[in-house]
């Protein structure tokens, strides 16, 4: 039977888009010390090391190895997990993995990226297949704007809807002042008069490049209680993938990876009504239009309804179900770390340390992982030890 | 003397040089490819198990696990399912230099078949394409055809 395990502590950089004066392995430690200090261990508390980044972006092979000056790997087992943009939380899902065995009590999970170190839309276009897709494929944009362009097609959705939802994003990242774009406010208008990128997708509706790391450290019942006053406890984890192929995917079905992984970890963690008993979500919503479409996959809403939740303000901070108070992806993607991004903010709500981001009384957190061919990973963090 | 630590420039080192792969297609794929320089058709594989018909075909069903081996004909036309017409600069990796914008990105369902095939449409004027409406592959002359992707040259909207 798996042990029970908790969150006990998270460090972040603060995300710029260009970090000339780091380079990956400090920018690395930057967020292992914060980590550390976070929950006052040293690096020699440290049992296990998973670390994970995009492949192709910084041209950095087997980064568990070159990276461990930074992350305090020397003399210690290290895995490398890369899974797209998934990666965050996989490296998390991993982490949880290795304490729930019994074979580690103390795990530190790191995620990173210096996408300012290579043309990142090249860099995403290499993960699709070179005979079939590579030709016409031009990276995350297009990809999603299809998807987009399917959605407003099937249920009526328009660009503002969208924009509504960069709004709160931006609005949330005043609070954050470790997000990129913190104190840079947009309203509606400013994001319909930004230049469009690939039909429907402008600028403003999409996350920018981030230089950043983020680091997590997950501890055993019997440990975890020790080192912090409130850990954020696992309650489930769920982990769903599609196809090799992106003409595999249906899009009229919505995003069904989602839908599907979220239907697990509901079920896992006890949570029959979602929309009520989860206080916080830190979704990985890379474009405007997903924060539409993907938390009707999640189960917040009806199919189409997407735009009169955002709309009606229940994902706002103060709103019935706050989601983003970190100001998401729009606001930060240091694409390795993104999604464990997610997990260490749902756990920061958890633990209270929100600071001006907090949200009151959170008992339930849920934290999300996008990638690659429509995959997803979901994790259900809580107040209460698991059942 | 001493070290100035103050005005210290922050550097970059670059790469950029070309780097060679070989890629196997595979004896469906070839054929594939073989199809469209013999007959000017598309050629995809139904699974036995959920009988779909896959677009380029494979030699294995990824939601049943399951080997194929009955290669189904297929015409030149489809349907749009989705598309975004590209307007932002980025480096292809395939050539190493800037991809000609804007091109439109289009998912395509080829008739007789019940996935997507990705191309390039040519059409980048967004008030004159449409999801669902009909296309036709438009392919290179047959002495020009390399056994590749770009065999197909794009999909034009059938008006």
């Amino acid at each position: 039977m798996a042990r029970r395990v908790a969150i006990v502590g998270t460090g972040q950089t603060y995300h710029k888009s260009h970090r000339l004066d780091v380079n990956g392995r400090e920018l690395i430690n930057e967020a292992v010390t914060r980590a550390l200090a976070d929950c006052e261990l040293s690096i020699a508390d440290i049992d296990a090391i998973i670390i994970g980044n995009m492949d192709h972006f910084e041209s950095i092979n087997y980064v568990d190895t070159w990276s461990v000056e930074g992350s305090g790997g020397y003399m210690k087992p290290i895995m490398k997990i890369t899974t797209g943009g998934t990666t965050g939380a996989s490296v998390a899902i991993a982490a949880y993995y290795h304490v729930a065995s019994g074979l580690f009590d103390r795990v530190l999970a790191i995620g990173w990226e210096k996408n300012s170190e290579s043309d990142t839309t090249a860099a995403i276009v290499t993960c699709s297949d070179p005979i079939w897709d590579r030709f016409s494929y031009s990276g995350a944009i297009p990809s999603l704007a299809t998807e987009a362009s399917a959605y407003m097609e099937q249920y009526g959705a328009t660009q503002e809807d969208a924009a509504r939802v960069t709004v709160r994003e931006r609005t949330h990242a005043l609070n954050n002042p470790y997000a990129q774009m913190y104190n840079r406010p947009v309203t509606i208008k400013d994001v319909m008069e930004s230049a469009m990128l690939a039909y429907p997708i402008k600028l403003l509706d999409v996350c920018p490049r981030t230089d950043g790391a983020c680091a997590v450290v997950f501890a055993a019942e019997g440990v975890a209680e020790k080192i912090a006053v409130k850990p954020a406890w696992v309650k489930s984890c769920s982990v769903r993938h599609t196809t090799t192929w992106f003409g595999d995917v249906d899009y009229n079905t919505g995003m069904i990876s989602l839908k599907r992984a979220s239907k697990e970890a509901f079920a896992n963690a006890g949570i029959k009504n979602p929309v009520e008993e989860i206080d916080v979500a830190e979704l990985y919503l890379p474009y405007s239009y997903a924060g539409l479409k993907w938390i009707e996959a999640i189960g917040f809403c009806g199919p189409g309804q997407g735009p009169k939740f955002i709309r009606d303000g229940n994902t706002d901070m103060g709103g019935k179900l706050p989601i983003n108070p970190s100001g998401g992806v729009i606001s930060t993607n240091c694409i390795g770390a993104t999604a464990l991004l997610r997990v260490a903010e749902a756990s920061i709500q958890v633990m209270g340390k929100g600071e001006a981001r907090q949200v009151p009384d959170v008992k339930t957190a849920m934290a999300t992982g996008f990638g690659g061919c429509w995959w997803s990973d979901v994790v259900i963090l809580g107040k209460d030890k698991p059942n | 003397m001493g070290i100035d630590r103050k005005d210290t420039e922050l550097l970059t080192v670059t790469f950029d040089k070309g780097m060679p792969y070989e890629w196997s297609i595979g004896k469906y794929g070839s054929r594939f490819f073989q199809e469209i320089r013999e007959h000017r058709r598309f050629l995809g594989i139904r699974c036995p198990k959920c009988k779909r018909v896959l677009v380029p075909p494979r030699r294995i069903c990824g939601q049943c696990f399951q080997e194929l081996d009955e290669l189904v004909e297929l015409s030149d036309t489809g349907t749009i399912m989705a598309f975004s017409v590209v307007n932002y600069p980025f480096i292809d990796p395939a050539t190493g230099t800037q991809r000609p914008i804007p091109y439109t990105y289009g998912y395509i369902n080829i008739d007789g078949s019940d996935n997507i095939f990705s191309h390039i449409i040519n059409e980048t004027d967004e008030n004159r394409i449409k999801v669902g409406m009909k296309v036709r592959a438009v392919f290179r002359q047959s002495q020009e055809m390399q056994g590749n992707i770009q065999d197909i040259k794009y999909f034009e909207i059938i008006r």
